[in-house]
């Protein structure tokens, strides 16, 4: 096909006989895309037929084409035959996924070039301008659409009988609630159940026995187990007390420097927790009062815990005390003590509520 | 029986009369294959969000076929040695056998994951173009508004994908996203507890998150997707200013075949991308995390990157409680403010936006030409500020891991941000401004006095001067040239630009033509532009 190149103006043309056989069949293309508002203003073949550059692209696109036949191929004897179930080591399995993503990729790749080439060098290059019809306001159409709506709320009458669209009204709001209500009520849940978000696992039910900090694996935890300086995460013994079923329970056992310990006392006195501690042992809450994630970056020599997720930082030696950082409020501090057989118990719950901040905290 | 001759050649004719008859198709169908498409790289960028978007459906359904939904606690016994026996929940457990126990279950999750970031990266991007080009303004606020919630609506698709595995950094995840819930005044307690049917964790919330992320989420996403390329369909494509180009037309390729053959093939090469990132980068490799214990977390655990810029915000913001102290006392805790307040302006601004701009201009026209970012200094500087101000939240969500690498106080990087997110973007828009009139101005001149050729002149009376090649004919004005008028669109400042060099040749290895002789002397005597070159072009201004 020879280059077409016209700049006349559609308008005030005579729609063509499409069925004239003289026409070629580009001739009907152009007349259909005219009667589209399109002018096809220029049409030129990127190669000629025949030429050496038609059969060079030609011959590119058809060898993406067979790299991505190979590549999916491959993927497929991958897939089949490549051992792929995992073993602990550096085993050939470890190259199971990225072949396959590789071999997948490559495929599509390979079709994907191949049709962009096809699209963008072996077709005609072509500009065409379609009208918009920018500014064309029907007006007719607005008024007539416009007066019909009117006319169907005249034809209602709701003006004339008020009284009927205010008992529809009346009779269609509770029919709007009905539909939220099963999804309202389904989902609502009382926060305040048995006091859950001021209570953790350590609270002791009525006249029973101390609850015993213990580790993750349950076993209970002596004051020789923690070492001058270091840190233990505790739970509380009870069932479940190791699991996220007490999400806000898990609690940082320390164990103090004589001068920390002294000073973390005098700390505590301030504040009326004087019996918290036991000898140079401190416990606070794991879970930050930011947004609970859990407190855990110890720092031995400056005595500050940091958590990971948005960087607050506790001086726990002034009473977990937010010295930087995004969070407002103290970790609590759970009062303990040693039992009689030597392990650490908690002397109550925290005091204080655990975790995140909320509105009605008091 | 009678045989009648079966012609096989006239079938389709038959069968599309057929078609015709019963649906009255042919004209529609005439004018979906004649619609004009401009061209531009840039309009490809929310086809990238398309394109990915496919791809998150189909490995999505893929996963959903071996994924539990339940919190139920089971013991690990799957093929993942390191995590054999150790209790966990049937979701964190149907995660691992898709890693390692279903066969290219690993390939898919991967794609499915990079695909969401990709997604997400490209509805930004668009956006940005969208943005800084004037496509959003009248007729098409309404897509600009679907485009905006587009985004919010694929940050809970992506949220809730995150948290389905219950893996160690999901779980932290899930645990930030209650405690923000529980910071909503007066009503915060109660909506966390609805929405996770308790106390956090409980066992209800993987459930909802996975119906969440499977039905409803997406569902919304391919009703706004949809209206979305209505609209675009609908009220046609903007088009940069060019020759022949106006605000009542079309200038570009019919849909078919050459313009549906570039989509198509683009399609294909998104989706190959995802397939390589999905096969050879690893992303999210939740057998390391563990699963989700309430007591355990790794520094430097960062969100995806979508996510990032509210976690910067979060860690910058300030620790200001307010206290109420009525009865018992009532509290708005600080993650308050950049987890709920600062998201809710976010909406609210950009939503409004075209509103605002046309309002404070008084435009009530529509545009389909676009606007070079150059030409309204104001809002790409606005733009330039809502970046910065983003670039700094992003970063500093990541605030730990450069002051780890770089060995940088982290108090000092938390200051940084503080102080960058008031001042980096003030900045930002009067370096904006600035650059958005120079880079003007230049045009201006090249179009008043010409392209500057390199070559100096001496003149008699010993001064040196640049000799410009003018870009518009005699007008036999004083300095021998007329000005041409600004209009908006790419100025040619290179004399190769206007062909006075021959193109570059062609072919890999060896030449395919016959090079194309270079002017002997360019510029002197000044060189006539090419005549073709006036010729109505695709925007693509050499070859």
């Amino acid at each position: 096909m020879s280059t077409h190149t016209e700049h006349q103006a559609p308008q005030g043309r005579e729609p063509l006989d499409v069925n004239d056989p003289k026409l070629t069949r580009f001739d009907i293309v152009r007349e259909g895309a005219r009667r589209d508002d399109i002018e096809i203003v220029h049409y030129e073949p990127q190669v000629l037929p025949g030429t050496k550059a038609e059969r060079r692209l030609a011959r590119v696109v058809a060898g993406l084409f067979l790299i991505t036949g190979l590549a999916a191929t491959a993927f497929l004897a991958i897939y089949i035959w490549w051992p792929w179930q995992y073993e602990p080591g550096r085993g050939g399995d470890k190259f199971y996924t990225p072949l396959l993503g590789f071999t997948l990729g490559v495929a599509l790749l390979a079709v994907g070039f191949g049709i962009l080439t096809w699209g963008k060098k072996l077709l005609p290059k072509e500009v065409s301008i379609q009208d918009r019809h920018e500014g064309v306001v029907d007006a007719d159409g607005r008024t007539i659409t416009g007066q019909t709506m009117l006319y169907l709320a005249d034809e209602l009458g709701v003006k004339r009988r008020p009284l009927l669209g205010i008992s529809l009204l009346a009779g269609l709001a509770p029919v709007g609630a009905v539909l939220a209500a099963p999804l309202v009520g389904g989902l609502i849940s009382q926060p305040h159940k048995n006091n859950q978000m001021f209570t953790t696992g350590f609270a002791t039910a009525e006249g029973g026995e101390p609850i015993r900090l213990v580790r993750e694996d349950g076993r209970p935890v002596r004051p020789a187990d923690v070492s001058v300086g270091g840190q233990l995460t505790v739970f509380p013994g009870i069932e479940h007390g190791v699991s996220n079923r007490h999400a806000d329970s898990p609690t940082l056992l320390i164990h103090l420097r004589d001068s920390d310990a002294q000073e973390s006392r005098r700390a505590n006195e301030r504040i009326g927790h004087g019996d918290y501690m036991w000898g140079n042992y401190a416990a606070f809450s794991k879970v930050c009062t930011h947004a609970g994630c859990p407190a855990s970056l110890y720092e031995q020599q400056t005595n500050r815990l940091l958590c990971p997720c948005h960087q607050s930082q506790f001086k726990i030696t002034d009473n977990a005390r937010p010295v930087f950082g995004p969070a407002s409020r103290r970790l609590p501090q759970l009062p303990i003590e040693v039992d009689s057989e030597g392990f650490f118990v908690a002397k109550s719950d925290y005091t204080e509520t655990v975790g995140p901040d909320f509105w009605e905290r008091p | 029986m009678k045989r009648r001759k079966f012609d096989l050649a006239a079938t389709p004719g038959k069968a599309a009369v057929g078609v015709d008859d019963r649906f009255q198709v042919a004209t529609p169908l005439r004018k979906l294959l004649n619609k004009v498409f401009p061209d531009h790289w840039s309009f490809l960028l929310g086809e990238i969000a398309l394109f990915s978007f496919v791809v998150l459906l189909l490995t999505g359904v893929f996963l959903t076929l071996f994924y539990e939904p339940a919190m139920t606690e089971v013991v690990y016994d799957g093929s993942y040695a390191p995590l054999q026996g150790t209790p966990m929940s049937a979701a964190y457990a149907s995660s691992l056998d898709l890693s390692f126990d279903v066969r290219g279950g690993l390939v898919m999750r991967q794609m499915h994951h990079w695909a969401a970031l990709l997604f997400m990266a490209a509805i930004v991007v668009h956006m940005l173009r969208v943005f800084f080009t004037g496509a959003f303004r009248k007729p098409r606020e309404t897509n600009w508004i679907i485009g905006s919630l587009l985004f919010w609506v694929g940050f809970l698709a992506g949220f809730t994908g995150y948290g389905l595995p219950d893996d160690g950094l999901s779980g932290t995840g899930l645990r930030i996203a209650s405690a923000i819930m529980l910071s909503i005044p007066v009503i915060g307690s109660w909506v966390t507890s609805s929405i996770f049917g308790g106390e956090f964790p409980g066992v209800m919330i993987i459930s909802r998150m996975f119906i969440a992320h499977v039905l409803l989420i997406p569902g919304l996403l391919v009703a706004l997707i949809s209206v979305h390329l209505g609209l675009v369909f609908k009220q046609k494509h903007t088009q940069w200013p060019g020759p022949g180009r106006t605000n009542g037309n079309v200038v570009g390729e019919r849909m078919f075949p050459r313009y549906a053959l570039k989509q198509g093939g683009f399609f294909m090469v998104v989706f190959g991308v995802i397939a390589l990132m999905g096969g050879l980068f690893q992303i999210n490799p939740i057998w390391l995390f563990g699963p989700y214990e309430a007591w355990v977390v790794s520094a430097a655990s960062q969100p995806d990157w979508y996510v990032m810029f509210l976690d910067g915000s979060t860690r910058l913001m300030p620790a200001w409680e307010i206290n109420i102290p009525l009865g018992d006392g009532y509290v708005i805790p600080p993650l308050f403010w950049p987890t709920v307040v600062l998201p809710g302006i976010l909406v609210g601004l950009s939503t409004m936006y075209p509103f605002l701009e046309a309002r404070h201009l008084k435009d009530r026209k529509s545009h389909n030409l676009l606007q070079r970012p150059r030409d309204v200094p104001a809002r790409t500087a606005v733009g330039a500020m809502a970046v910065a101000f983003y670039l700094v939240l992003t970063l500093s969500g990541a605030n730990d891991v450069i002051a780890d690498k770089f060995q940088i106080s982290l108090n000092a990087m938390t200051w940084a941000g503080r102080i960058g997110l008031l001042l980096v973007p003030p900045i930002a828009y009067y370096v904006t401004y600035r650059l958005c009139l120079g880079l003007q101005q230049h045009d201006r001149e090249v179009l008043a006095h010409g392209v500057e050729t390199g070559i100096i002149r001496r003149l008699p009376d010993g001064r040196f001067v640049e000799v410009h090649q003018p870009l518009s004919a005699s007008n036999g004005h004083a300095d021998g040239h007329g000005e041409l008028e600004y209009v908006g669109w790419v100025v040619p400042k290179k004399m190769n630009r206007l062909g006075a060099l021959g193109p570059a040749i062609r072919g890999f290895f060896y030449p395919i033509e016959k090079p194309v002789e270079a002017p002997v002397s360019p510029g002197h005597p000044p060189v006539e532009a090419r005549p073709e070159r006036e010729e109505i072009g695709s925007g693509e201004s050499r070859r």
